[in-house]
């Protein structure tokens, strides 16, 4: 069913990251040209010195950019993917990474984390907030799957109303750790933002642990996600075991969005945004929709990164950003389809 | 006889918490026929289909087909045997109707393989037969609920099984297409051996195109057999509760029922 003209515009979604990393790596406070970007990647790579390069150049790039730019571009391709196999799943084009809560959770694990310094409890190094958040994630997981698991079909409904109730608890909670920070608040909201400032190696190495595994096993599914948009009772009699799969692929989903928050706050609409416009452009099909939307949604929130770092006189919070450009561009889209459906 | 039985229903029950919805069912169905299933609302039609498609396990009694449990066969077995029309079929996403239609074809596709031609061939084959292959390119979302309903359709025929189990398919269909589409099936039954397992509400339509009838009230099987013994103004009256005429029709060699308003 793929034809050659979807994998040529994933091809060219790959090149564009590609540009995008490079371009961005030159991006900044010191301005350093793709070619002498490319020239210290390759040297890195070959393990030799670059001869004619400003010596601080490469440590700029390798120690302080590339991270930063790897982990906004694995966060968003994470985000994205999550999005669009959470629209799959729950047969809702409205559904997002976050809505079974697991932004709310990670919220909730990062105010305690942060409270609890501000308390004067020392939290060991490794347990620090996004580890905190993580946690939260999966347990708020755990939370939502234990109270629609009455429902042995897990329909959307009983999904989404879990994870809705679940969210309004944890949003209670985060609302009195706010109220108890006082004056010290903003730490909080900072966080909830959204930011990637001062991304190392590890963030990287363990964002593409779970994304990349994530993606691989998502893809092995993605013909039965496709056959799973005809309802329940059709794909189990096109002997796809549709409760087994949703399952497994709404905790593939669920992980990688936690791992994506965890290190990076709670950064919105490329989850929901990116799957919309590359199905309007490509169609449903999820086997090419899904690396199209890893692709995708690393560009895009790279390139937002980007934005923030180097253009803008001070950084604002990515989250806000992402919310600021997406919303109205989302506006803008959803108006020109809706226009062409009528006339 | 035995080698053309397919299903064989022992003492089959099956109840949703407390409630039973089918007791001590008790039918065999055989190959080349088609099934009509009647019976009032409620009376646990659609989930003796569902028990058929193994969906669901009976909480009592063996369901077996060809001589073997139904619950011993992979859901994907099941799947080149045994397709299904449901009641209600809707969808979001924009496929295209040939999208749909050839995921009829999964079961028969290996995982990472693309269709081959034979794929092709019979999802068009399919289309052209309900009569929506000039619709072939056409977005889902955008068709009627009648084009649907034969998208539907078309995409349990694609499958290729050797049964076919029709949920009140026709229900939403105006009288030409409810008669070209039982026609079509009804040949493939005549001619390629499909047996067909289709819930009815339509009585008359029933009459005309099935072989034999199974009718059920109160969660039980109140009777089975050909057309013409089932259909009497005295189940009528016991049934469905209505005032009717059965009458024979000699040129057609099938009952025609009129009701009492």
């Amino acid at each position: 069913m793929i034809g050659s003209k979807p994998l040529f515009f994933i091809a060219v979604l790959f090149l564009i990251l590609c540009a995008s990393i490079i371009l961005a790596t030159g991006m900044g406070f010191l301005k350093i040209t793709a070619l002498e970007v490319i020239e210290i990647l390759g040297s890195r790579l070959l393990g030799h010195d670059p001869s004619a390069i400003n010596p601080t150049f490469p440590f700029v790039v390798m120690e302080v950019r590339l991270p930063r730019i790897l982990t906004s571009a694995l966060v968003g391709g994470g985000l994205a993917v999550a999005g669009a196999v959470f629209q799959a799943i729950l047969l809702n084009p409205l559904a997002d990474p976050y809505t079974l809560g697991i932004s709310s959770g990670a919220a909730f694990g990062a105010s305690l984390a942060i409270i609890l310094t501000l308390f004067g409890i020392i939290i060991p190094p490794w347990l620090s907030i996004p580890v905190f958040a993580f946690l939260g994630a999966m347990a708020t997981l755990v939370g939502v799957f234990s109270l629609a698991s009455t429902d042995n079909q897990l329909s959307s409904n009983t999904l989404i109303l879990s994870g809705v109730i679940i969210a309004a608890i944890l949003s209670a909670g985060i609302g009195f750790i706010k109220y108890l920070a006082d004056e010290q608040v903003s730490i909080i909201i900072f966080w909830l933002m959204g930011s990637f400032v001062g991304r190392t190696w590890a963030d990287v190495l363990t964002t593409s642990l779970v994304v990349f595994p994530g993606l691989l096993f998502m893809l092995y599914f993605a013909r039965d996600l496709n056959i799973m948009a005809l309802g329940e009772r059709t794909a189990n009699s096109l002997g796809v075991d549709s409760s087994r799969v949703k399952k497994m692929l709404l905790i593939c989903a669920s992980l990688i969005t936690a791992i994506c928050v965890s290190v990076s706050g709670i950064i919105g609409f490329i989850g929901l945004i990116i799957p919309h416009l590359l199905r309007m452009v490509l169609g449903p099909d999820n086997r090419v929709l899904l690396p199209a939307c890893f692709l995708g949604g690393a560009s895009l929130l790279l390139g937002a990164d980007t934005i923030t770092r180097a253009w803008l006189p001070s950084e604002i919070p990515i989250g806000v950003l992402t919310s600021l450009i997406g919303g109205p561009f989302f506006c803008y889209i959803f108006r020109k389809k809706q226009l062409a459906k009528n006339s | 006889m035995t080698d053309k039985l397919l299903y064989r229903l022992n003492d089959v029950s099956f109840s949703y918490g407390r409630t039973p919805v089918l007791k001590d069912i008790n039918i065999e169905l055989r190959k080349a026929k088609f099934y009509g299933l009647i019976g009032g609302n409620g009376s646990g039609k659609s989930t003796l289909l569902e028990l058929m498609t193994g969906t669901l396990p009976p909480n009592k009694g063996r369901i077996t087909y060809r001589n073997k449990r139904l619950s011993t066969y992979s859901k994907l077995q099941l799947a080149t045997k045994i397709a299904l029309v449901p009641q209600h079929f809707s969808m979001d996403f924009e496929y295209s109707v040939k999208d749909i239609v050839l995921m009829g074809r999964h079961p028969h596709i290996p995982r990472f393989s693309s269709p081959s031609t034979y794929d092709h061939e019979s999802t068009r084959h399919a289309m052209e037969s309900m009569d929506i292959l000039h619709l072939e390119d056409r977005p889902i979302v955008a068709l009627s609920g009648g084009e649907l309903q034969r998208v539907v359709i078309a995409r349990a025929l694609a499958q290729e099984t050797e049964v076919l189990i029709l949920d009140e398919a026709t229900s939403n269909l105006d009288i030409h297409h409810t008669i070209s589409i039982m026609r079509v099936i009804r040949r493939r039954v005549k001619e390629d051996g499909l047996t067909v397992i289709a819930a009815i509400h339509d009585l008359n339509l029933a009459a005309a195109f099935c072989d034999e009838c199974v009718v059920l009230k109160d969660s039980c099987i109140f009777a089975s057999g050909t057309v013409n013994t089932i259909f009497t103004k005295d189940l009528l009256q016991t049934v469905f509760t209505v005032d009717a005429s059965v009458q024979s029709n000699p040129e057609t060699d099938f009952p025609h029922i009129q009701f009492r308003y």
